[in-house]
């Protein structure tokens, strides 16, 4: 942008010219509004003469109407102002403004009051120049908007084009503002702004400001400041350090958001695995069927959704997916001990045959799941309470379903452990795995622990696909996206042992998010495939490996 | 020392004759003598599915020389089976030249649209069939080589192995998915023109590698029914059931069981190789693993560890497959899944083990028990 020779006249012509127009209107705004106002209404004769200048004579006296209607941050401008742009605001002979609605009639642009005028009043028409003049206005309006939302879009328009001219309006903005987020992000506007200041000492200030931010918009004020235009060596040590501290602070960020995405994606790995950590961990039945077992807790969540929307009221539907994790655990595990009576207790002790059956089941129970729901894909609604998230710095937010997710992972985890180590139940399935002889000669029922154990494994993959239904697509072959990936922990964890699971899930999460932005997405799985495989030849019984003998049985 | 088992039995030679003899005589001759229309006349269109059949006939020998005999369950084959088609595949592509939708004499159609400018290494020599030919076969070969080599070393057996394998064959799955690979991406090869000369499509073209394929099938069952009937074929069984012991005996483990998998991974390129001219495409689908491990089924269905099993378990399952998925789609994959369900649950040894069981209970006694399966 070509800078004009006199400060007026270029503003003038920015308005004219420029999309970019915060600037100009922050400067009008301080020629305009004194500057102790509040962000509240104008008094209503102040706004009515505001208004009536949109009908004067010349565009001189309209732009300095909509300046003023921009600054005064009254919320009654922006209808008018957005009527004027659509060629709907209207004056009559005695210079009341009016709103031409759809239907022709018209209202008072101060009062709203329907008004029918005595002869058809007069369009005000507008240029190209009063246009950009009003979008400048419109979006200065919102820095009061009611939304907070806009506010904060307001703020960072702002911040992307500082300048020394809009400080004074940031400061009215400030001093209305009552949303901690948003006047945070005013007061970094404020600052950038500031460093234009010709005040060596405000500069001084307005830096160290700014090193509190980790906005990369900063960062790029900061450098651009360094390298050009700063002449004091205070303020250029100032931005320097401040400078370095942006930039730790953004790779802590970094840091924090792949290790965030790491656990959350360690955690879905995990409650991916911690089902078959006891198929094939505990019991040593290599269960391909494991990822329909996901699928089937997924589908079990996609009923128990649509049952509470046919026949609950509204208010309950957020608690559908508390009923849904018990009842994908009774499905699924159903589901399980039925294939472990039918199917798996002929297999034990032929893990290959075992692998090739349980392939069968889940091809079979994919292809009645296609059957009965259809091959598209199931929408399952996040209920309330799992929707949003919230910042913790900036660039760095944190969703509730994911952290709902990891949550709920550790929380199976710590369940199960409880199951093995202080019940009863427990104590047989760990009999029965060691010495399924002697636990027989002890009175426990072989049988009835095996069949158990397989449905507890599969009743944990359904809850798995409770959680699974939350960040993805339900459809049919939702295990098989999971299967490698859940075999790829338990055996890298270490068979046998749910440490091992929880590091190997955990693990394997982190790294992936680590590198995939060198890598990218794909590349980077391969390269954990590869490096899973290579591990293998080295550790073959997983990080965690159980001791002794019974390992080479 | 112990006589060593003939190659096969004289009624043994009967069989694969009369076999061969219908695969690479009859059928031709019925494919082209009778006159159209004749009930004899076997229809154009089939013999490139037959010609399928019997690369998967090959795919399924190479998988039974190490499963059934060596006791190794890979669910990779399939990546090894994809690898020598994408061989023959990058071959068929650089004959096509500037036939393609874009007309470049060296650059296929997708490096066009992808806007590159010179012909990746990897694809140098790929014009020249006997490279190409020689690719198709040393890479798989390489890959088991390699992959085997860290595998058997480090002694991960079992279904370990067989995890590993199919994790090998995933990450090559979503490698090939990738454009930036050069590999044609999602898409894979396709839209071929001619093969040493002859138009791909005719259907003389296709009644030769029909009869490519059905001789190189011969080939492959003389050669791995050799290896079996070797004093090595017993070090392989003995393997199978009692590792350990056959190590404290004083045998290289490591060194048979990398000879035999890279043996049955050349195979399984020799079928892809054979395979893609067949079909006219190769894409990255083929390495899913849900592939590899249908190949498992094959030989399960046929009967593990007789070699002929496997043949006759892929052209079974196989034509049970092409009639279902026609006459009723929703229903291939219940069959499938109970095919697995019911071969591992009620015939260990698949068809064959069935018809050894119906001879022995016609005359009890005498018959000797055929080698016993388990692992």
């Amino acid at each position: 942008m070509p800078s004009g020779p006199e400060q007026s006249d270029q503003i003038c012509w920015r308005g004219f010219q420029t999309v970019r127009l915060i600037r100009a209107l922050l400067f009008v705004g301080l020629l305009l509004v004194p500057l102790t106002g509040r962000a509240a209404n104008l008094p209503d004769a102040d706004f009515s003469k505001l208004v009536a200048g949109l009908a004067g004579d010349g565009f001189d006296d309209k732009i300095a109407a909509i300046d003023g209607l921009g600054a005064s941050g009254d919320s009654r401008a922006v209808a008018i102002l957005k009527a004027l742009t659509d060629g709907k605001l209207a004056a009559t002979e005695d210079k009341q403004m009016l709103v031409e609605g759809d239907n022709g009639s018209f209202t008072d642009a101060v009062t709203g009051a329907p008004v029918t005028p005595a002869a058809e009043p007069d369009r005000i028409r507008v240029n190209n120049r009063l246009r950009g003049q009003i979008d400048g206005a419109l979006s200065h309006l919102t820095l009061y908007s009611a939304d907070p939302a806009d506010r904060m879009s307001a703020a960072a328009e702002a911040l992307h084009h500082p300048s020394l001219d809009g400080v004074p309006a940031l400061d009215k903005a400030l001093a209305a503002e009552k949303d901690k987020d948003v006047a945070a992000a005013l007061k970094l506007a404020r600052a950038a702004g500031l460093l234009q200041s010709p005040d060596a000492a405000q500069r001084l200030a307005a830096v160290d400001e700014l090193a509190a931010s980790t906005d990369s918009q900063v960062r790029g004020l900061l450098g651009e400041l360094i390298g050009g235009h700063e002449s004091d060596p205070k303020v250029i040590a100032a931005a320097k350090t401040a400078l370095a501290k942006i930039e730790r602070q953004l790779t802590y960020i970094e840091i924090g958001i792949n290790l965030f995405q790491g656990l959350s994606l360690g955690s879905v790995l995990l409650l991916a695995a911690i089902g078959l950590a006891v198929t094939f961990g505990v019991m040593g039945v290599i269960n391909m069927a494991h990822g329909e077992m996901i699928m089937l807790g997924a589908y079990t969540t996609f009923v128990v959704q649509e049952l509470f929307r046919a026949f609950l009221p509204a208010s309950l539907f957020d608690l559908y997916l508390v009923v849904s994790v018990p009842a994908a655990f009774l499905v699924a595990g159903a589901v399980g001990v039925a294939l472990e009576r039918t199917i798996i207790r002929f297999l034990y002790g032929r893990p290959l045959e075992t692998l090739l059956a349980t392939w069968g089941i889940s091809l079979m129970l994919q292809q009645l799941v296609r059957s009965i729901f259809g091959a598209p894909n199931k929408e399952v609604a996040n209920p309330s309470w799992m929707t949003g998230g919230f910042q913790i710095m900036g660039g760095f937010t944190v969703t509730w379903n994911r952290l709902v997710i990891i949550a709920f992972g550790f929380i199976v985890l710590g369940v199960l452990v409880l199951v093995l180590r202080r019940t009863n139940l427990g104590l047989h399935m760990r009999a029965v795995t060691q010495n399924r002889k002697m636990a027989a000669i002890m009175g426990i029922p072989t049988d009835k622990v095996d069949a158990l154990t397989f449905g507890l494994g599969s009743g944990i993959a359904g809850m798995a696909g409770v959680a699974l239904s939350q960040i993805g697509n339900v459809s049919p072959n939702l295990g098989t996206i999971y299967i490698i990936d859940s075999f790829m922990v338990v055996v890298f964890g270490g068979v046998g042992s749910l440490v091992g699971t929880l590091a190997g899930a955990m693990g394997l999460g982190v790294v992936n998010k680590f590198l995939e932005p060198f890598a990218g997405a794909v590349l980077g799985k391969i390269l954990v495939l590869v490096a899973i495989i290579i591990f293998i030849q080295f550790r073959p019984r997983g990080l965690f490996a159980l001791k002794g003998r019974s390992v080479e049985a | 020392m112990m006589q060593r088992t003939p190659l096969l039995t004289t009624k043994g030679w009967l069989v694969f004759i009369a076999a061969a003899l219908v695969a690479a005589v009859l059928i031709p001759v019925l494919a082209t003598q009778p006159a159209p229309g004749s009930i004899f006349r076997v229809p154009a269109y089939l013999v490139p599915l037959f010609g399928k059949y019997l690369c998967y006939a090959i795919l399924a020998l190479a998988l039974d020389l190490i499963w059934g005999y060596a006791g190794i369950l890979s669910l990779g084959h399939g990546a090894f089976f994809a690898l020598g088609g994408y061989a023959m595949g990058m071959y068929l592509m650089r004959q096509i030249g500037t036939r393609g939708v874009y007309g470049d004499p060296v650059l296929p159609d997708f490096m066009v649209f992808l806007n590159w400018r010179e012909l990746p290494v990897v694809w140098w020599g790929f014009q020249n069939f006997a490279y190409a030919a020689f690719m198709a076969l040393a890479v798989p070969g390489l890959l088991a080589a390699g992959f085997g080599w860290f595998a058997f070393r480090s002694r991960v057996t079992g279904v370990y192995l067989s995890i590993i394998t199919q994790a090998m064959t995933y990450a090559l799955l979503l490698a090939f998915f990738r454009n930036d690979m050069g590999f044609g991406g999602n898409n894979g090869l396709t839209d071929f023109k001619e093969i040493l000369g002859y138009d791909i499509q005719a259907p003389s073209t296709r009644l030769g590698l029909y009869i490519v394929t059905a001789v190189a099938l011969g080939l492959s069952f003389l050669v791995c029914r050799f290896v079996v009937t070797t004093r090595f074929g017993r070090l392989l069984l003995a393997l199978r059931d009692a590792e350990s012991r056959v190590r404290f005996i004083g045998y290289s483990t490591t060194g048979a069981k990398l000879f035999v998998f890279v043996l049955s991974a050349l195979l399984c390129g020799l079928a892809g190789a054979l395979y893609v001219p067949q079909v006219g495409i190769i894409n990255p689908s083929e390495f899913q693993p849900g592939n590899s491990i249908e190949v498992a089924i094959w030989v399960a269905v046929g009967g593990r560890g007789t070699l002929v099993g496997a043949i006759l378990g892929a052209l079974v399952v196989n034509f049970i497959k092409t009639w279902l998925t026609g006459a009723a789609p929703e229903l291939w994959l219940f069959a499938l899944g109970a095919l697995f369900i019911v071969v591992t649950l009620a015939m260990p040894n698949g068809i064959l083990g069935l018809v050894a069981q119906a001879k022995q209970w016609r005359r009890p006694p005498s018959a000797p028990i055929a080698e016993t399966v388990h692992d």
